[in-house]
């Protein structure tokens, strides 16, 4: 059994059905994809997975629990974390300051009323949150205002606020739209370094092809709201009926 | 100091220093001369100085960390007045046990208030607690002010919880059973600190200048600074930093593992205490509470207060509620036959023209000086006053400098 078992789980947006009878097991250590055309229902599959949306019908269970019902916060102390498609940071704040939040989150819960020591004295997040910087690389931008960031660079923080969890789970929703190709295979060395170092499952909706063949070991293919195939990058890439639905028009472009 | 950077520990004790020589900065001008009007060194406008202060400085923790925008902060002014009146009607004069009741009360109101307010974000926020100090004040204005003794009765209750209109006042028949019920002259006491009078005060004569120093002012200073130091504490806190990551992206914060409700909860009812705490001070200085402290104008001021000094900034909210009682105390003193006497020397016709296009300003007007003042700031220097103090120190001290004091004393919170 998987890390994450999705059963039977349906969406419906007024009038249109954007997600049926989708079944999806994703093991634990593997990289997943999720691909598919525009609108196919990826977003909506993985934001029924971290408590945006509830799924209509159907289950989801994380290591055994079901997820359904849960708020945001809580599936993510359950030891899942989201990478949003354009980078979700606290652009105010600076990068070390962004980092420590995670940190915080991670030792201290969902609500901790610690208003009067200082931030810096929390020595044991601190540590945690340098350490991390200097692993994504980042070190030397700690004082920026993050928000200044390129837009790569706020991509890497992102990843590396939800790593420093040490999330079981790394949910990524196409973390390379909209990217430069060096943004790109930056990030892509990045998330092949993760998932060979940490003991990590990750699960990418993307785009781009180049990106998902060089990353997954399985593929699960989506169209108009439901798993067309599932199987490994080579058989996928050779497969008839996915290259009609999907693969033929993007494969020249990738 | 005192668990403190460097750069929080120089900025706290400026202010200290600042309050405390309070008495001679606001009272430049010697007594008698044509600029004495403008003397802000008396102490019922101190009083107010550092009592708004500790309002706008609670206020700032929630709108300027969380960027909630609570339109009904005074209604926990209110409540706090009240709480200290009925402790001075039922306990006895001393401040310590009507503040403490004022703090309490006014954060259960800001826990009830707070929860069903925070259900709901942005306008619709503002809206809900806007209305919840709208109800306060009509439940102190009517509701809680009518005879709850029976008629028959003189006791307690007669006037109700609040008074209504005319305020909840001290009588000579409350019991005050743990101090004197009246003076040895057949009085009604006055709020004091252990046998220290608030009224009681001191003047120093200098040559043409009187100084007076104020016991409730320095009561009410010291609190103040109290205050202050722990939202300097709060704002450097974890704590604090979650607020601020409240107001950059309250999203990611929900899929950081955080529940961003109870931080808001927290941070309302800090601010809601801070604001009780204020009102209580106000009853000690002078002990009546009526229920024009919870209109919705006296919320609103308090918003002004921390925008025009600098939302988020540590001092940014005193100065702002310096300079709107300035405004409202001094400026409005100034009349026509004033104008008159400052522009004696023009020509007549000039001088009734040029006092002509001031007068409109001043007196009654002050409100137009204070929302041209308003705009200007809000236009030009959106980080308030700080903003501009930061700006004036850089033309000093070349640019360099002021980037440095930027991150550090009045970090924005934005
Ligand atoms: N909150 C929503 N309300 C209504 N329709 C939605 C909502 N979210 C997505 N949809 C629709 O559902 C379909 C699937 O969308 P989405 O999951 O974003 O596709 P993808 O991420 O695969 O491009 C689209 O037709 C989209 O317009
Ligand atoms: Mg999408």
């Amino acid at each position: 059994m998987g890390i994450l078992e999705v059963k039977n789980v349906g969406k419906r947006f007024g009038g249109l059905q954007a997600l049926s009878d989708v079944n999806l097991s994703i093991a634990e250590r593997s990289v997943h994809a999720i691909i598919g055309p525009n609108g196919a229902g990826k977003s909506t599959l993985l934001n029924c997975l971290v408590g945006k949306l509830i799924p209509d019908t159907g289950s989801v269970m994380f290591d055994g629990q079901s997820v359904l019902g849960r708020k945001p916060h809580e599936i993510n102390q359950m030891g899942i974390s989201r990478v949003f498609q354009t980078p979700e940071i606290f652009g105010d704040l600076s990068v070390l300051e962004n980092m420590m939040i995670p940190c915080f989150a991670k030792r201290d819960g969902a609500f901790e009323l610690n208003a009067i020591s200082n931030v810096l004295s929390q020595k044991d997040v601190v540590e945690r949150a340098e350490h991390m910087l200097e692993e994504m690389n980042m070190a030397d931008k700690r004082h920026m205002t993050s928000s200044s960031m390129s837009r790569g660079d706020k991509r890497r923080l992102e990843i590396g606020m939800c790593l420093s969890q040490e999330p079981r789970l790394l949910l990524l929703d196409e973390p390379t739209a909209g990217m430069a190709r060096a943004d790109t295979n930056n990030t892509i060395d990045l998330l092949k370094q993760i998932s060979e170092e940490r003991d990590i499952t990750i699960a990418i909706i993307e785009h781009d092809m180049h990106v998902v063949f060089s990353l997954s070991q399985r593929i699960t293919v989506l169209a108009q709201g439901t798993p067309l195939v599932e199987d490994t990058p080579d058989n996928i890439k050779g497969h008839p009926k996915v290259r009609e639905a999907y693969l033929g028009e993007t494969q020249t472009a990738a | 100091m005192l668990g403190l950077n460097k750069q929080d520990t120089r900025l706290l004790l400026l202010v200290v220093i600042l309050t405390m020589a309070a008495p001679f900065i606001l009272n430049p001008f010697p007594e008698g001369s044509a600029m004495a009007q403008f003397n802000a060194g008396y102490p019922d406008l101190m009083q107010r100085f550092v009592i708004f202060g500790i309002f706008a400085i609670g206020f700032n923790i929630l709108f300027g960390l969380t960027g909630y925008l609570s339109f009904g902060h005074a209604a926990f002014l209110g409540i706090g007045s009240y709480a200290a009146m009925w402790m001075f009607k039922v306990l006895g004069m001393n401040v310590l046990p009507a503040l403490a009741l004022s703090v309490i009360m006014s954060g259960i109101f800001a826990v009830f208030i707070g929860y069903i307010s925070l259900r709901r974000s942005g306008i619709y926020f503002s809206i809900l607690t806007l209305a919840f100090a709208m109800m306060s004040y009509s439940l102190a204005y009517s509701v809680l002010a009518t005879d709850m003794d029976g008629p028959d009765k003189q006791g307690l209750l007669q006037k109700g919880l609040t008074g209504g209109e005319t305020g909840l006042q001290l009588t000579l028949q409350d019991p005050r059973i743990l101090g004197q019920q009246t003076t040895a002259e057949g009085n009604i006491p006055v709020p004091s600190l252990f046998g220290l009078e608030m009224r009681s005060a001191a003047e120093l004569n200098v040559g043409d200048w009187v100084f007076t120093f104020s016991a409730g002012y320095y009561f009410a200073a010291f609190v103040m600074l109290l205050s202050f130091y722990l939202s300097i504490r709060i704002f450097r806190s974890p704590f604090g930093l979650v607020l601020k990551s409240i107001k950059s992206n309250q999203q990611r914060l929900n899929y950081t593992g955080m529940n961003p409700k109870p931080y808001m909860l927290a941070a309302f009812v800090i601010s809601g205490m801070y604001a009780g705490l204020a009102g209580g001070l106000m009853a000690s200085m002078d002990p009546l509470a009526g229920p024009e402290r919870m209109f919705w104008t006296a919320s609103g001021e308090v918003v002004l207060m921390t925008i025009l000094g600098g939302v988020g900034t540590l001092i940014g909210p005193v100065l702002g509620a310096g300079a709107i009682k300035y405004m409202e105390n001094i400026l409005s003193k100034i009349n026509s036959d004033i104008l008159h006497t400052w522009f004696a020397f023009l020509p007549d016709g000039l001088e009734d023209f040029v006092v002509a296009i001031i007068y409109p300003f001043i007196g009654k007007g002050w409100h137009l000086t204070l929302g041209i003042i308003f705009m200007l700031v809000v236009i030009f220097l959106p980080g308030g006053l700080v903003q501009g103090g930061q700006k004036i120190a850089g033309m000093f001290r070349g640019k360099k400098a002021a980037d440095e004091k930027a991150d550090g004393k009045t970090t924005p919170a934005e």
